[in-house]
């Protein structure tokens, strides 16, 4: 399974972070300091794997932004690279040319899609068409209520 | 807020605008402001991601689920699970939420509910829950039952007792369409199997063919845009059908027949250009290995990590190192095969890749591949990275151990992976070292000339020089002479000032620690006997350590000066070479995981003819350096050689507890000679004790006594060493008050000591002009039916007194009381007036030859002496 998946730029600074297993905040911000150490520090042609604390961690780089998942011992590293892409091609559907920026500001879009393809560490929809309908679906209830809660609103105001 | 974050330049303006922020949504949170609340918790979870504490908004998470709305139960579900773990108490809270979320009408929510479910439930609310996810695996809609269905997984983790009730709704979801809710279900069952064997019964029976024939309609499915990536329809779902079959097939023949035929297909028919292709190849290949025999597959299972190997890809290359060695237990042949590919993969410039390498190259070696390989390595040792040396010279050392096939070559390669990497080696390894050259006397002469040729370019390596200086020191003359010379090495010429120049080098150099310099010492005492035109030179250089900052190494000078100035008679006995060190008592000991010292004291056999130390001495003094960290002597005062005895055979008595009964006694005797607020009557009790461990003829104790006893037997009346030691010894007499003694004006006669068959009668007189001091006339009588031979009377006494010995008046004692040994003493009380007399005794005769040793302590002398 995967225990966590953290995103970060080559600063160091973490984007997003999720924790399937346990960990509490104070590990969470250790993992997350250690990892950034070892993985911004290897080289581009070595390969994307990281042997750590028992677990394996599999990073992949995307232009600034270092895609980490970390996994157990005998999970197969080769198809979480393919996660890890599957994700970044989400990503890029979803905001039309990802970039850092986006994921910043929309840092909870960031989630959602991340929540439609990841379940309990476990992958969950291996359909692009699939995770995209969803999110658009719920992005689109959110925007029906708020268009009636500032409908209402305009009401209550026309009422006084 | 973002953007004011970002455009902060410094931490400390960062901190200023979060803590300006946090200071404002904790009061939105106290006005119970409800339009901006989701708001807030996103501000929030930013403020979290950047790692500052923002427990405070764990509540806002909850009302914001509690709410109706789905855009605020969105954010709400999103906080939970970012903000929380499951550890947190406020997680209860929210269950009864989730459950009414979970009965939604509307199929978004329950998807919400379900995902904070599957990423953040404790064990309780998994068994709140379970009936909830477990109706939901049958929802309508497959989205939700995906997302059921990985809940589940997590409960199961959880609580694995619940595996049970899911084994049914998880067999239906095998039959699905829909890849989303295929992909879990087969992780679903994966989960399940590995939670109950019933469940693995059961899939086993009634899946495994339907399983097969999914995997066959994916594998030879047409293009299908919407799942293919780099050509391949979703690897997702083959890999993880391919896992399922793996733990179907894994111990069933029947099973494992099943799957044959479409794991060849998936073998052979996968592209393998692409990275998808390769994880599934990688999947299969994995299967392959762990189901029920089948030759054939596993041959293409082995050929396609053949193929992965030589790939230019570093993961591929990765992973292929990792599958082999799960494939060695399988086919160790197979793997041999590709020896020199992975022995490449050790000097890979790839940390991760160089790891695994090392570790299949660690089980790829047996009896027959070690020398060449491990030569192999030692070569690589030399131009390896820094970090890396620390794991390859461990690794090493342990294949020279365990697969050595002669000494001479076993001594080689420790010494080559000494010069390379000494300062990696670990201390058991050289100690482990130290005790094969000690073993093989017929390779000292070649070993001891190897290390000094070594040391000559390898100065750096700490461990090297240690175990040179030791050699040096034990076999220092056969490294002058040329002995033992084998076919293989050149001659060359050492002389005997160059033997102590190198040590003089290790002794001095300022990078050496606290257990070379002191390794060094202990060697040049032994040089100074082995080459006595030397004597003078390591003299002055065992001279120049006496102002030592370390209290060690000067204690220890000072002693070893002592002994080349003083002891000469007794020197060459007491450096003789060390006995051979016991290799069985040594491995078990690390067997045993006892801390790791060498100090192993064979059985030294004694005799004792007339009073010289004979070679048991040298393995103490031996000891010492090699158990240098337990060895400070148990007594807190100043050096002297005799003292550091006790030190260090106390030491190595503490450590083996009960292992020969020997140093056993020795420790009880140490006891009495060091606890002084024993009363008499104790020691007394201990002469059995002692008697029984020497006619052991293993005791260190008897050798030690000999040792204290130089000032006794060669008649010098007043040998400041072997007096004080003893005085020190009995420091804490002072704190004893004496015993009120019975009257007497006139000293009288006292029986000092008397045990079954020895008498001792002390007569007192004071010469004139001096009342400081007192003249002591012993006599000793012996009442036993047989003769004492070898007899020897030491006495010890405490600070404030001195006493000189004369020499007694015969050494054998008559039986029967048939005549008697008169002994002077001489004892000058430096409080006179303030304190009494008193006196630790110790006698050792023999009986037909038999050690015998009995002491006590006097403390009945008159009043006023």
């Amino acid at each position: 399974m995967i225990h966590f998946v953290i995103l970060n730029n080559r600063q160091g600074k973490v984007r997003l972070t999720k924790w399937y297993s346990t960990y509490s905040q104070k590990e969470r911000s250790k993992v997350i300091r250690e990892l950034t150490g070892i993985i911004l520090s290897r080289g581009p042609k070595l390969c994307n794997f990281v042997e750590w604390r028992g677990l394996k961690v599999v990073y992949k780089r995307y232009a600034g932004l270092y895609f980490s998942m970390c996994i157990d011992q005998d999970d197969n590293e080769l198809e979480t690279l393919d996660i890890i892409h599957h994700y970044v091609e989400m990503l890029d559907r979803y905001f039309l040319n990802v970039c850092e920026l986006d994921l910043i500001y929309n840092f909870h879009k960031a989630y959602y899609i991340l929540d439609e393809l990841l379940l309990a560490g476990e992958l969950q929809e291996s359909s692009r068409r699939t995770i995209a309908r969803l999110v658009a679906a719920q992005d689109s209830l959110v925007e029906t209520a708020r268009e009636q809660a500032s409908l209402l609103g305009d009401l209550v105001k026309q009422a006084m | 807020m973002i953007r004011a974050i970002r455009a902060c330049k410094t931490a400390a303006e960062e901190r200023g605008v979060v803590r300006k922020e946090c200071a404002a949504i904790r009061a939105a949170i106290n006005e119970n402001d409800n339009d901006y609340r989701h708001r807030n918790l996103a501000k929030l979870m930013f403020i979290h991601m950047l790692g500052y504490p923002t427990h405070f908004g764990q509540m806002e998470c909850l009302k914001l689920i509690a709410s109706s709305e789905f855009p605020e139960k969105r954010i709400g579900y999103l906080g939970l699970m970012l903000l929380l773990d499951e550890r947190q108490e406020v997680l209860m809270l929210v269950t009864n939420s989730l459950k009414q979320d979970l009965n939604h009408s509307n199929q978004y929510i329950v998807g919400l509910a379900l995902c904070a479910l599957g990423n953040i439930c404790s064990a309780e609310m998994a068994r709140d829950l379970a009936p909830e996810v477990e109706r939901l695996l049958q929802f309508r809609d497959p989205n939700t039952r995906k997302k059921a269905a990985l809940c589940a997984i997590r409960i199961i983790r959880k609580v694995p007792d619940l595996a049970e009730n899911f084994i049914n709704p998880a067999a239906a979801l095998l039959k699905e369409k829909h890849h989303g809710v295929l992909i879990t279900g087969v992780q679903l069952c994966t989960d399940l199997c590995k939670a109950s064997v019933d469940a693995l019964e059961y899939f086993r029976k009634k899946c495994t063919e339907g399983l097969v024939k999914t995997l066959k309609d994916v594998a030879n499915s047409p293009y299908a845009p919407e799942y293919d990536i780099a050509g391949i329809t979703d690897p997702f779902l083959h890999i993880r059908l391919l896992k399922l079959l793996r733990v179907l097939g894994q111990g069933d023949a029947d099973a494992s027949d099943l799957m044959n035929d479409i794991l060849a297909q998936v073998a052979t028919k996968t592209e393998s250009n692409k990275n998808a292709g390769n994880a599934i190849l990688y999947e299969c290949v994995e299967t392959i290995m762990s189901i029920e025999d089948n030759g054939g597959l596993r041959v293409l299972a082995i050929n396609i990590l053949g193929r992965f190997l030589s790939n230019r890809d570093n993961n591929i290359r990765y992973v292929a190192l990792n599958m082999l060695m799960k494939a060695i237990t399988v086919d160790a042949q197979a793997v041999q095969r590709h020896r020199a590919t992975i022995l490449e993969c050790v000097k890979d410039s790839d940390a991760s890749i160089r790891k695994r390498a090392l570790e299949l190259v660690y089980l790829l070696i047996n009896e027959s591949n070690v020398k060449p390989l491990t030569k192999e390595l030692i070569d690589y040792l030399e131009v390896s990275d820094q970090e890396f040396k620390g794991d390859l010279t461990a690794k090493i050392c342990s294949l020279i151990a365990k697969f050595s096939p002669e000494k001479i070559w076993y001594i080689d390669q420790m010494l080559k992976v000494l010069s390379e990497a000494g300062n990696f080696v670990k201390d058991e390894v050289w100690h482990a070292l130290i005790v094969v050259i000690s073993n093989a006397s017929d390779l000292h002469g070649y070993t001891v000339r190897a290390l000094y040729r070594a040391l000559q370019t390898s100065v750096e390596q700490e461990s090297l020089v240690r175990v040179a200086v030791w050699c040096i020191g034990e076999y220092g003359d056969m490294l002058i002479k040329n002995v033992g010379m084998l076919d293989i090495e050149d001659p060359i010429t050492v002389t005997e000032s160059d033997a102590v120049d190198i040590i003089e080098l290790a002794i001095k150099r300022h990078t050496s620690d606290l257990t070379t310099k002191a390794m060094s010492l202990i060697a040049l005492l032994k040089l100074s006997s082995r080459f006595p035109p030397c004597s003078e030179r390591i003299q002055d250089i065992i001279v120049q350590n006496r102002g030592n900052l370390v209290l060690e190494l000067q204690q220890r000078s000072i002693e070893f000066n002592s002994i080349i100035q003083k002891h000469q008679n007794i020197r060459s006995a007491l450096v003789e070479r060390m006995p051979v060190l016991d290799e069985a008592t040594f491995i078990g000991r690390r067997a045993g995981s006892m801390p790791p010292t060498v100090s192993t004291s064979s059985g030294a056999s004694l005799n004792l003819p007339n009073g010289v130390a004979k070679p048991s001495a040298a393995p103490l003094v031996d000891l010492l350096d090699l158990s240098l960290d337990d060895a400070p002597a148990p007594s807190s005062s100043g050096g002297d050689f005799l003292q550091d005895l006790l030190g260090v055979d106390l030491s190595p008595a503490s450590n083996q507890s009960g292992t020969n009964q020997a140093s056993k006694a020795g420790t009880d005797v140490l006891l009495d000679l060091l606890s002084i607020e024993t009363p008499p009557v104790q020691s007394s009790l201990s002469p059995p004790d002692v008697l029984s461990s020497i006619q052991d003829n293993k005791s260190p104790v008897a050798s030690l006594e000999e040792l204290a006893l130089p000032s006794s037997l060669s008649g010098q009346a007043t040998t400041p060493v072997g007096a004080s030691p003893m005085m020190d010894l009995l420091d804490g007499f002072v704190s004893n008050p004496p015993k009120p003694e019975n009257n007497g004006s006139v000293y009288p006669s006292v029986v000092a000591f008397e045990s079954g068959a020895l008498r001792i009668t002390f007569d007192f007189s004071k010469p004139p002009g001096n009342p400081q001091t007192t003249s002591i006339q012993a006599t000793f009588t012996n009442l036993s039916p047989n003769v004492y031979t070898d007899f020897i009377f030491q006495a010890a006494v405490p600070k404030f007194l001195q006493l000189h010995l004369d020499p007694a008046s015969s050494n054998t004692l008559p039986a029967t009381g048939n005549g008697s040994i008169t002994q002077n003493l001489r004892v000058t009380n430096s409080q006179h007036g303030k304190k009494s007399l008193v006196m630790r005794i110790r006698i050792a005769y023999k009986i037909n030859n038999k050690d015998v040793l009995e002491e006590g302590q006097i403390s009945n002398f008159p009043r006023g002496l």
